[in-house]
C-alpha cells in the first residue's frame, strides 16, 4: 500500500476580540490508501478543525499537508440536502459547481444511486426519503466527483441509534467497495473502532496526539459485526481510558 | 368507507356551505340595509350614497369608457412598481449579502427610512418628478421597496451554515453559492414578500394618484370627493377592493403553482 496523504506538525489558531485560541497544535498522521483511520477525541477538542483544513474550508496557521493529486471530499454532519432539487440533482451538485457535469459522470452517478438502493428514487424529491436513505444520497453527492480520500465528520450524529449503525454499515460497504481512503471524525468509540484500521486519539484542546491504536481484530468484518468482535471491548475500554474526561 | 367516516365528511361539508353562505348574507344583508335606509331617507343618500347609484355610476362610466381606462392605468402603474421593488429588492438584498459590511454601513439607514412615512415625501416627489406617472411610480416603489430589501435579505442571512459548508467544500464560487444556494432556498421567502409587495405598491400607487391627480381610481376617488360627487368615490372605493383582492389572489395562484412544483 502506498501513503497517499501527509500531514506534518499542523498547527491551528483561532483569533477573537478576547484571545487567541489554539484548537489544533503538533498534529501529525498519515494515511495509507484504502486505509480507514477514525480520529476521537473529547467534544470540542478541535477534531472538526483539522477536516476543515484538510478540505480547504479553513486556513491552516503552519504545518503541511501533501496528498499529491489526489483528490479530496467531505461528508459534512447534517445530510444537508437541497429540499428543492431532485435526489439526481442533488448528487450531481458537486459536478455542476466544477464544471465537470459530462454524460459520462451522469451515469455514473445514476449507476451508484441504483447500485446502492435509490434507483427508484431519482426524481423524489428529499422529503420523502428516510433519515438514512438520505445519508446514503449525502455520500454518493460525495462520491459523484470520484474523491479519492473521504472526509467524515460526525457523519451520524444527526441520526438515531438504529440508522446510526445501518448507515455506518453501508457506508463502510460502500467505501471499501468503491476501494477510497476514509478520515472518519467521532466522538463515539464504538464508531471509531468498528470503522477504522486504525484509531487516533487526541487531547483536550489544542488538539494533540495522545495515542495511536491499531486496530487488530480476530475476524475483521463490518461495523456491525465488528463489534461483536473478542478484541472490541479490549479497544473500547483502553480508548475509553485514553480520552479526557472532564 | 365506514359510516363514522361519511359522516364526518357530511358534517365538514355542511360547515363549509354554512360559512360561505353566512358570508354572502352578511353582504347581502349590508347592501339591502344601505339601499333601504337611503332610500327611505335614514341616512343622507347625498353623503352616503346606495349601491342603486354606485351601480349606476359605475355603467355611466363604463360607457363613457373611463372606467376600464381607469381601472387599467391603476393596474399597470402597480404592476410596474411591483416588478421594479421586486427585482431592485432581489438586487440590493445581494448586494448587501455579498458585501457584508455594506450592510453593516447602511443599516441605521434602512432603519430610519424603512420606519419613515414616506407619505410625506409626497409633495417633495411631486416637484422632482412632476405631475405624472413617474412620481406615481417613484411612491409606490419607495413604499414597497425598503421593506422587500429587509425580507429577502433577512432569508439570504438565514440560508443553513451547513449548506454553505457543503458548497464551499465543492470549492462554490461565490456567485455559485448565490445562484444553486441562497436564490432557490429563498423562493418562498421572495414569494411571501411578494404577497406584502403588491399590496405595499397598491398602496403607494393611490397615494401617488391622489397627489398628481391625473387619471386612475385614486384620481376618481380624489376628484369625486372635490365636486362632492359621493357617488363617484364610493364607486373608486369599490373597484378598489376588487382589484387589490384580484391582485392578492393572483400571487396567490403564483404560490401554489411553485409549491406543486415542489412536491
Amino acid at each position: 500500500m502506498s501513503k497517499i496523504l501527509e500531514i506534518k506538525n499542523l498547527k491551528k489558531n483561532y483569533h477573537t476580540i478576547q484571545k487567541e485560541t489554539c484548537a489544533v497544535k503538533d498534529f501529525s498522521m498519515e494515511l495509507e490508501e484504502g486505509e480507514f483511520v477514525a480520529i476521537v477525541g473529547p467534544s470540542g477538542c478541535g477534531k472538526s478543525t483539522i477536516l476543515s483544513i484538510l478540505s480547504g474550508l479553513e486556513e491552516k496557521s503552519s504545518g503541511t499537508i501533501s496528498y499529491g493529486d489526489k483528490k479530496i471530499g467531505y461528508m459534512l454532519q447534517t445530510d444537508a440536502l437541497f429540499e428543492w432539487l431532485t435526489i439526481l440533482e442533488n448528487c450531481l451538485l458537486g459536478l455542476r459547481i466544477k464544471k465537470e457535469l459530462t454524460e459520462e459522470k451522469k451515469d455514473y452517478v445514476i449507476s451508484l444511486l441504483k447500485k446502492y438502493g435509490l434507483g427508484d428514487f431519482l426524481d423524489s424529491y428529499p422529503n420523502h426519503l428516510s433519515g438514512g436513505m438520505r445519508q446514503r444520497v449525502a455520500l454518493i453527492r460525495t462520491l459523484a466527483t470520484k474523491p479519492d480520500i473521504l472526509l467524515a465528520d460526525e457523519p451520524f450524529s444527526a441520526l438515531d441509534y438504529q440508522s446510526r449503525l445501518t448507515i455506518s454499515e453501508d457506508v463502510f460497504r460502500i467505501l471499501k467497495e468503491e476501494k477510497k481512503s476514509l478520515i472518519l471524525v467521532t466522538h463515539d468509540i464504538a464508531e471509531a473502532v468498528s470503522m477504522g484500521n486504525r484509531v487516533i486519539v487526541l487531547t483536550k484542546r489544542p488538539a494533540m496526539i495522545k495515542k495511536e491504536y491499531e486496530i487488530v481484530l480476530e475476524h475483521p468484518s463490518t461495523p456491525i459485526e465488528n463489534r461483536k468482535d473478542k478484541a472490541f471491548s479490549y479497544y473500547y475500554e483502553e480508548i475509553w481510558k485514553e480520552i479526557d474526561h472532564e | 368507507m365506514s359510516k363514522e367516516q361519511q359522516k364526518f365528511l357530511k358534517e365538514t361539508k355542511r360547515k363549509k356551505y354554512l360559512i360561505l353562505f353566512l358570508q354572502f348574507f352578511l353582504l347581502f344583508f349590508f347592501l339591502c340595509l344601505w339601499q333601504i335606509s337611503s332610500s327611505l331617507g335614514w341616512i343622507n343618500s347625498f353623503i352616503f350614497s346606495s349601491p342603486g347609484k354606485v351601480i349606476q355610476t359605475m355603467i355611466t362610466l363604463f360607457k363613457e369608457g373611463s372606467l376600464l381606462h381607469h381601472i387599467g392605468i391603476t393596474l399597470f402603474e402597480t404592476l410596474l412598481s411591483f416588478f421594479l421593488s421586486s427585482l431592485l429588492g432581489i438586487l440590493i438584498a445581494t448586494i448587501l449579502w455579498w458585501w457584508d459590511i455594506c450592510a453593516k454601513v447602511l443599516d441605521p439607514y434602512f432603519t430610519v427610512l424603512n420606519s419613515l412615512p414616506k407619505v410625506a415625501l409626497g409633495p417633495m416627489i411631486l416637484i422632482w418628478f412632476g405631475a405624472n406617472m413617474k412620481s406615481i411610480i417613484f411612491m409606490a416603489m419607495l413604499i414597497s421597496l425598503i421593506i422587500s430589501i429587509l425580507n429577502i435579505y433577512q432569508g439570504f442571512k438565514k440560508v443553513d451554515s451547513e449548506k454553505i459548508k457543503l458548497m464551499k467544500t465543492f470549492y462554490a464560487k461565490k456567485w455559485q453559492i448565490w445562484r444553486y444556494l441562497i436564490l432557490p432556498s429563498n423562493a418562498s421567502t421572495i414569494i411571501a414578500t411578494s404577497k406584502l409587495n403588491i399590496s405595499m405598491c397598491f398602496i403607494g400607487v393611490i397615494m401617488g394618484e391622489f397627489l398628481v391627480s391625473k387619471e386612475g381610481i385614486g384620481y376618481l376617488i380624489m376628484y369625486g370627493s372635490q365636486v362632492f360627487n359621493l357617488n363617484l368615490v364610493i364607486s373608486g372605493i369599490v373597484l378598489l377592493s376588487f382589484l387589490a383582492t384580484a391582485l392578492y389572489a393572483s400571487i396567490l395562484l403564483l404560490e401554489k403553482l411553485s409549491i406543486r412544483r415542489r412536491d
